[in-house]
């Protein structure tokens, strides 16, 4: 029988552009201690590991084995996931998987990043087609670059109604110790910031996080025993549409719409601007928050960037989004889409501190990366049916 | 818990170039002779697991390369990084946890494309061994140094399991290296690293397999009849080969352990039938053999010179050739996983078994033999 | 495969450039700090099971205990295993030609073996078991060449 599953535990680092006082395996050592202290287990009672992280950011092949000093694997079953940007989010549903088929009670995920060991772009350029697509792509910015554009030149948004995404974000991630920048900006300064590919801005994308999150889910027979108030996974999707940079449908994000539409007919969800109380949205430039948001279906397509004007998405409004500060925040790339389920989670069980939302019942977490793929996760507070 | 079985598998041939085919045509083979296999089209197929390398594929997030050709542009799919075996681990998770029936899982990689020798220098630790130079190669040699001057296994048993095994793949026209040759034809050739004859290494090879498994509640709905999984474990040991005993793979006995648990298996030397197992060197097949319980402590050698693990021996051992015949990394495991299927179905032509009807399949991740995943494989539920 | 026989296969040759620079970290930057300025070998020991580990580490793996306290190792042991490389595989420094010999040399004071060279020693006559000393570079940078390789102790 399938089990439904639960996160006991979270734990993260502190993220920062650089920890030059750490190897990668002392980073990910620092977020896996602080998540058995939060679920209040040992590493012995942990019976799998699954990790991720983005190799050609650290240059360590066969990762996963390499880390088991830190990750506590060490004669443990121990499986890497790895599907780019989307990696933390993949590993957090791999975790709901091992759990919910019986295999394991108690599984530690764990996503990291040390973009600061490498070229970040240099890396990310190798995800593409060596034949048809490397050769032109000129790095992450360039894809969201020519979405932004595609947007505004179907709905008439511009640049300044990104900004205020960014505006959002950072000044949320003045309540969250975690977060890499804590630092609010203005509007002002987001659109005086340098241009790195029209019509994005310094100030609207991520900055190169060093980081670390690891998460732990429990089987349904056990899951109480360990958080009496653990956040309930009520279903997971994803989608990987394209594989061509071509192919993509820019302006709008198919595989959000796709898999978001599949997860609120599994969890019987209607109205999610509604229905949702809390969103954290893997968001790596301001433009996405308007973009995406339409097509989670939130509200209707051009209608992102009133709603958000309105201070809908601010703490406080109809529906916070991002109240760690997001990914404009902090991205430790291989952790970051472990960190939104991980934040997801804390809101679910009223863990989240100066950033928590009150009384919240549902939560979305995503990751996003690729050839314009996301991964998704619903959060409960109470047991799905 | 639930049940999953294999219920399709499809598996390019293994060759030492495939110059016409990228990974995407690689996959679109083993996938639609899975579906064939199964009777089955992709529209069955409600999620795909596919398990590649960054680092073997020269590209960073390498499953985008693969994702369109196994179907999965509209469906739920995840990546494993690492070896194939692991793959199905996850895939057949992902059958029992409720969301979905059935899970393709594909792996793949083209070893002609890359320098081996750098790549897997990459698996060690960048602050105290990399710039030292070694390689898998050169690290499994120093285990086999080990194994041999623990139990005292020679060079001649050694080559007798590449004898062997080459002679095996005369019988399986998917292998790369089917080859007639003898103990002095390994113990001749040049010596790659100490212990380690070239004979004694297995090739670096392109080749892409697929697997289709089911939940229970369907296995029975297609053209074959279930080959069920009736256990499977994995397990890492610890990084630095200081760390570890070297001569020995206690990750593979608890994988085994645990896996002979699962499917109620007390004597494996007694109840397992077939073997299909991870030997991208002679002496690993010995070793391993020894780890999981298969053949006594130090007697694996002995039991290999009397035939034990021939095609008509007690136990037959890697009879598709094994890796030694063609070693498409990542997809390695899968392969295991098929060759042990289609000896259960009595379906492995001319290298079938006689008795097939518990087989063990096996894959390898990391350095020497750091992580390991066992499968047991029945034709009873 | 091929739907196109009379079709050249076309090749791409190219190379990955993603540099790195791997922050070693507190512990290691010790380990190396003390290996160049003073020729010294260190491990950390854990304070729950005694074990003493080279490399050094910041937290105990079994314990899962930090508080590591650090030891300075003899700079001799024994090789518990060894391989020779007899091609010249890409992976082996330039300066390296073979054959080119490899230990895990257990050194006294420690639980685990170091991965390092064995040298000054024809490669048969190398044996598991035999007692070598670390041979220090002129010239060292805090890195695990400081250590140049391991010479058989007469």
């Amino acid at each position: 029988m399938a089990k439904r599953v639960a996160i006991v535990g979270t734990g993260q680092t502190f993220h920062t552009s650089h920890r030059p006082d750490v190897n990668g395996q002392e980073l990910i050592n620092e977020a896996v201690v602080r998540a058995l202290q939060d679920a209040d287990l040992r590493m012995q009672d942990i019976d799998a590991v699954v990790i991720g992280n983005m190799d050609h950011f650290e240059g360590i092949n066969y990762g996963d084995c390499w880390s088991v000093d830190g990750s506590g694997g060490t004669m443990k079953p121990i499986i890497k996931l790895t599907t780019g940007g989307t990696t933390g989010c993949t590993v957090a549903i791999g975790g709901y998987h091992l759990v919910g088929s019986g295999l394991f009670d108690r599984v530690l995920m764990i996503g990291w990043e040390k973009n600061s060991e490498s070229d970040t772009s240099g890396a990310i350029t190798t995800a593409f087609d060596p034949v048809w697509d490397r050769l032109v792509f000129a790095g992450a910015i360039s894809g969201l670059a020519a979405e932004a554009h595609a947007y505004m030149a179907r709905y008439g948004a511009t640049d300044r109604d990104a900004a205020r995404v960014s505006v959002r974000d950072r000044k949320h991630a003045l309540n969250n110790p975690h977060a890499h920048l804590r630092r609010a900006v203005t509007l002002e300064q987001v659109l005086a910031s340098p241009m790195l590919a029209d019509p994005i801005h310094l100030l609207d994308v991520c900055p190169r996080s060093d980081g670390a999150c690891a998460v732990i889910m429990a089987g349904e027979d056990v899951a109480e025993k360990i958080c009496p108030q653990p956040d309930w996974i009520w279903g997971t999707a994803n989608r990987h549409s394209y594989s061509y940079l071509g192919d993509a449908d820019y302006g709008r994000l198919t595989s959000m719409r796709e898999g978001s539409q599949e997860l609120w007919k599994k969890a019987g969800i209607k109205e999610p601007r509604k229905e949702l109380d809390v969103i954290e949205l893997y968001q790596p430039y301001s433009f996405g928050g308007l973009i995406w948001i339409e097509d989670m279906g939130l509200v209707g397509p051009g209608e992102a960037p009133r709603y958000i004007w309105d201070g809908n998405t601010d703490m406080g409004g109809e529906l916070p989004i991002n109240p760690s500060g997001g990914v404009i925040s902090c991205n430790p790339i291989g952790a970051t889409g472990l960190i939104r389920c991980a934040e997801a989670a804390l809101q679910v069980m009223g863990k989240a501190g100066d950033r928590q939302v009150p009384d919240v019942k549902l939560a979305f977490s995503s990751g996003f990366g690729g050839c314009w793929w996301t991964d998704m996760i619903l959060h409960g507070r109470k047991k799905p049916q | 818990m639930d049940r999953a079985a294999i219920i399709g598998v499809g598996m390019t041939k293994i060759e030492k170039n495939k110059v016409r085919e990228t990974f995407a045509d690689m996959a679109w083979e083993a996938v639609n002779k899975a579906l064939n296999d199964a009777g089955m089209t992709i529209d069955d197929i409600d999620n795909v697991v596919t398990a590649s390398s960054d680092f073997w594929d020269g590209r960073t997030i390498s499953c985008m390369a693969v994702g369109d050709a196994s179907g999965a542009a509209h469906k739920n799919v995840s990546c494993v990084e690492g070896d194939g075996a692991y793959g199905a681990l996850y895939g057949m998770a992902r059958c029992l946890s409720g969301s979905y029936k059935t899970t393709l899982v594909t792996g793949h990689s083209k070893g002609s494309e890359g320098v081996s020798s750098l790549i897997t220098n990459a698996a060690f630790d960048p602050i105290y061994e990399r710039a030292l130079g070694m390689d898998m190669v050169t690290a499994c040699a120093m285990q086999a140094r080990s194994y041999m001057h623990r139990t005292g296994t020679t060079p001649e048993q050694l080559a007798l399991v590449s004898v062997k095994n080459h002679g095996n793949a005369l019988k399986n026209p998917l292998a790369q290296l089917p080859l007639q040759i003898t103990v002095q034809d390994v113990l001749t050739s040049a010596m790659i690293a100490d212990p380690l004859h070239k004979l004694d290494c297995s090739p670096v090879s392109d080749g892409c397999a697929a697997v289709i498994i089911a939940h229970e509640s369907v296995a029975e709905q297609f053209r074959q009849k279930p080959v069920w999984i009736r256990g499977v474990s994995f397990c890492a040991d610890s990084f630095f080969f200081g760390d570890r005993d070297l001569s020995r793979a206690r990750a593979l006995a608890e994988a085994a352990k645990q896996a002979y648990a699962q499917a109620g298996i007390k004597e494996p030397q007694k109840e397992i039938d077939v073997v299909e197992l991870h030997d991208a060197f002679t002496y690993q097949e010995l070793l391993w053999l020894e780890e999981m319980g298969l053949a006594s402590e130090a007697t694996a050698g002995k039991l290999l010179e009397k035939g034990e693990f021939d095609l008509d021996g007690r136990l037959p051992v890697n009879a598709s050739g094994g890796l030694l015949s063609g070693h498409p990394v990542i997809a390695a495991g899968l392969y295991s996983l098929a060759s042990v299927v289609r000896q259960i179905r009595g379906d492995a032509g001319g290298f079938q078994a006689r008795k097939a009807k518990t087989g063990l399949a096996h894959g390898v991740n990391g350095l020497a033999g750091q992580s390991h995943c066992v499968f047991i494989l029945d034709r009873d539920k | 495969m091929s739907q196109f026989p009379d079709i050249e296969p076309m090749v791409y040759h190219s190379k990955i450039n993603v540099p790195y620079r791997w922050w070693a970290g507190n512990t290691a930057s010790r380990f190396y700090a003390a290996l160049r300025d003073e020729k010294i070998i260190m491990g950390t020991k854990c304070p729950a099971c005694g074990r003493v580990f080279v490399p050094p580490r910041k937290a105990c793996p079994t314990c899962f205990t930090e508080n590591m306290q650090w030891v300075e190792l003899s700079d001799e042991g024994c090789v518990l295993s060894f391989t020779v490389a007899r091609r010249q595989f890409a992976a082996i420094p330039k300066n390296r030609k073979t054959p080119v010999i490899w230990g895990l040399i257990k050194l006294d004071g420690a639980d685990t073996a170091l991965l390092h060279y064995i040298d000054e020693i024809a490669p048969e006559n190398v044996t598991i078991g035999m007692r070598v000393r670390a041979v220090f570079a002129a010239t060292r940078t805090g890195a695990i060449q400081d250590i140049a390789h391991f010479q058989p102790i007469k």
